[in-house]
């Protein structure tokens, strides 16, 4: 178990620069997700606590030790990665026990014996423990993966996009399976991906990485209601957060270019009044998709331009003029495309974002 | 799945084995030829037409391996009945095997033979040895200059070994290498190197780093890795590089021509000296070149899977 602190990082590849200035904390027993697209600088970042990149600046703290000196054997990590983190040639077992014999932390053969046989049991893979790696399917081979992990008890787990390569339903069962781990074993994850979804339902805490900077650092709930700025906003969250432009004429949302009025909440400004939120100024107004509602009385009329039917809710785009936005609404709402709708949203959860740098008004303040 | 085939292609299938067929019955006369000539009848080999139907005899062999004199006058009755077989067959010959007391005296060629066993295996493992570590380090590491280094590696393949033999041989010569083991087994490795540095850098580069990367955080050392994890998966390339750098090393026949006279000589120059004046022993050589022949097979085909995966790689995507 372990706290990890990385303070002011900067790696270059080359002329390429992976990660800037890049601070992050990550508390002992924390579920730690960071999140960002590909080559957005995790796998990097991983790979530096690990202690298989240097970086070019900035300094790795492992328990308040600098770690600079430590090699990737010291360092005591574990990693799981999303393919070949499992020794072709090997069985299950050799692969379980694999991490118990180097020199420098060689176990007792009865511990050995006893530690693969408890991971082997926490991850149901008992019957598998005989078997060639090369014999078994995508999910196994994750889960023996991450059992090489646990056999350890490494100080962190650090994990990069270990379910990317598994189909949906594996997928989100190992997610539950890996936090549950997590919470039984009170270990320290970081936990490395692409997919806002698994961040969201996995992470104590998460991080948005965009290239090579933290963005916004917070509980998936923070990230979610209240994010940094327009790439959160845009990133997290399936569909995506509506950004409409607009300008705040007389505390009223009012939209460019097509002139549609919509009020908003004293909460949308911060309990008092937020700076910079001042008449006139172009904004980029947020809204979730699940905050736009449908309601015959409502202020805007709007077409339906798209329906999509997700089962136990439909995913409608609407469309005012060439302004696009989704709204979540109950799968019993019977609405057909073109359809003329009228719409609303709730005022107190609007965002409101600087126009120019797209930085939310109540962080930026 | 079994696939449904047009006529088409059941004749273009037909025409390409039988193709396959006659370059195969082309590229095996030779040895062919080599096989049943060490096996004829001294008489026989030169024969117009050739001989393809004959009693086959090991005599070849027993000349292959002692050392004979003509005989001035014939054999004493006595002595060529208390004779045992193979001696009787070089009476037959006009010629007696030398001994000194009892014991029969061998030819060269086993010594030969074992100079160039131990000349081509040593600089086998010490190439391949070399070239796996040199790629490893290549292939898994950023080095100043690799291109250029590489480029250099390459760049000793490009000239015929042959031109520099002159002053390789004056070199070898002022420091005392010459007619050694251990100077042949230097050049076949130089030469060898690059082969293999340039071969066993395909085959690392194809093995992922993840699987070293996981062995380090586990904690284990950089070498410890290497030859855990990464050796075993270079397997098939360490076997295909040897196999042809063996090949090069056994058939290397000019550098041991200069190189080497009496003690550190190796077969293929030996084989052809045995001509010798007057009217060539066809059969004896044909008996040193066959059993020349045979390790290089042996080791091919002991090989064969990891050496066709070798000559295909990086064709086939994993």
């Amino acid at each position: 178990m372990a706290h990890i602190e990385l303070k002011n990082i900067t790696k270059k590849f080359g002329s390429h620069t992976a990660l800037t200035g890049l601070n992050l904390e990550i508390a002992d027993g924390e579920f730690f997700v960071l999140l960002g697209e590909t080559g957005a600088g995790k796998t990097t970042t991983l790979r530096l606590i690990a202690g298989l990149e240097k970086p070019n600046e900035g300094q790795v703290f492992i328990d308040g030790v600098d770690v600079a000196d430590w090699g990737a054997a010291e360092r005591d990590v574990a990693l799981v990665l999303q393919q070949y983190s499992l020794y072709p040639r090997y069985t299950v077992r050799q692969n379980l026990e694999f991490p118990l014999k180097p020199k420098i932390r060689r176990l007792p053969e009865a511990e050995i014996k006893d530690r693969v046989a408890r991971a082997a049991r926490t991850l149901r893979i008992e019957h598998l423990l005989d078997r060639k790696t090369d014999r078994l399917s995508g999910g196994e081979m994750q889960r023996v993966s991450i059992g090489r992990a646990i056999v350890r008890k490494p100080r962190v787990f650090l994990m990069d996009e270990p379910l990317s390569a598994l189909d949906a339903k594996l997928r989100e069962a190992l997610r539950t399976e890996l936090k549950n781990l997590q919470m039984q074993l009170g270990a320290t994850f970081l936990f490395v991906t692409h997919d806002q979804i698994e961040a969201m339902s996995m992470g104590d805490k998460v991080g948005v990485l965009n290239h090579g900077r933290i963005v916004q650092t917070g509980t998936p709930h923070e990230i979610y209601n209240n994010p940094r700025d327009t790439y959160v906003a845009s990133f997290v969250g399936s569909p995506p957060m509506n950004l409409i432009d607009g300008r705040l004429v007389n505390d009223r949302a009012v939209m460019a270019p097509v002139n549609f009025e919509l009020p908003l909440g004293a909460k949308t400004f911060g309990g008092g009044r937020t700076s910079g939120a001042t008449d006139g100024r172009p904004l980029v107004f947020g809204i979730r998709p699940e905050d736009v509602y449908l309601e015959s009385g409502a202020p805007v009329e709007a077409r339906v331009h798209d329906v999509e039917n997700h089962g136990v809710e439909k995913i409608l785009t609407l469309r005012v003029g060439d302004t696009m936005l989704r709204a979540t609404v109950p799968a019993r709402t019977d609405v057909a495309i073109e359809q003329p709708v009228r719409f609303a949203w709730n005022p107190d959860k609007v965002v409101m974002f600087d126009k120019g740098s797209g930085v939310s008004l109540r962080h930026a303040g | 799945m079994a696939a449904v085939r047009t006529s088409s292609e059941v004749a273009f299938n037909r025409i390409a084995i039988a193709a396959v067929l006659i370059a195969t019955l082309i590229f095996l006369a030779p040895i062919y030829w080599i096989a049943s000539t060490a096996f004829k009848p001294k008489e026989l080999a030169v024969s117009v037409p050739p001989t393809v139907l004959f009693e086959p005899e090991v005599t070849p062999f027993v000349r292959l391996f002692t050392k004979r004199v003509q005989m001035q006058k014939t054999v004493d009755p006595q002595a060529y009945e208390a004779a045992p077989w193979w001696e009787k067959r070089i009476y037959d010959g006009g010629e007696r095997v030398l001994k000194v007391g009892k014991d029969v005296q061998l030819s060269q060629y086993p010594d030969r033979f074992m100079n160039s066993l131990i000349v081509a295996v040593i600089s086998t493992v010490l190439a391949v040895g070399m070239g796996t570590f040199t790629a490893y380090g290549f292939s898994r590491f950023k080095i100043a200059g690799e291109a250029d280094l590489l480029f250099f590696i390459l760049s000793t393949r490009m000239l015929p070994p042959v031109v520099v033999a002159i002053p390789m041989f004056l070199m070898y010569r002022a420091v005392g290498l010459n007619d050694s083991h251990i100077g042949l087994i230097i050049l076949y490795v130089a030469f060898n190197l690059s082969f293999s540095v340039w071969l066993m850098k395909g085959f690392m580069d194809e093995i992922p780093k993840e699987y070293e990367e996981a062995a380090l955080v586990d904690g284990y050392t950089r070498m410890q890795a290497f030859f855990k994890i990464v050796l075993p998966e270079a397997a098939t390339g360490i076997a295909a590089t040897a196999v042809f750098c063996f090949i090069t090393a056994w058939n290397e026949y000019a550098f041991a021509l200069i190189m080497t006279n009496r003690r550190a000589q190796t077969a293929p120059p030996f084989i052809p000296s045995q001509i010798g004046s007057g009217l060539p022993d066809w059969t004896t050589i044909a008996a040193g070149t066959f059993l020349f022949l045979l390790p290089v097979a042996i080791f091919t085909f002991l090989l064969r899977n990891h050496l066709l995966r070798g000559v295909t790689f990086g064709a086939i995507r994993k």
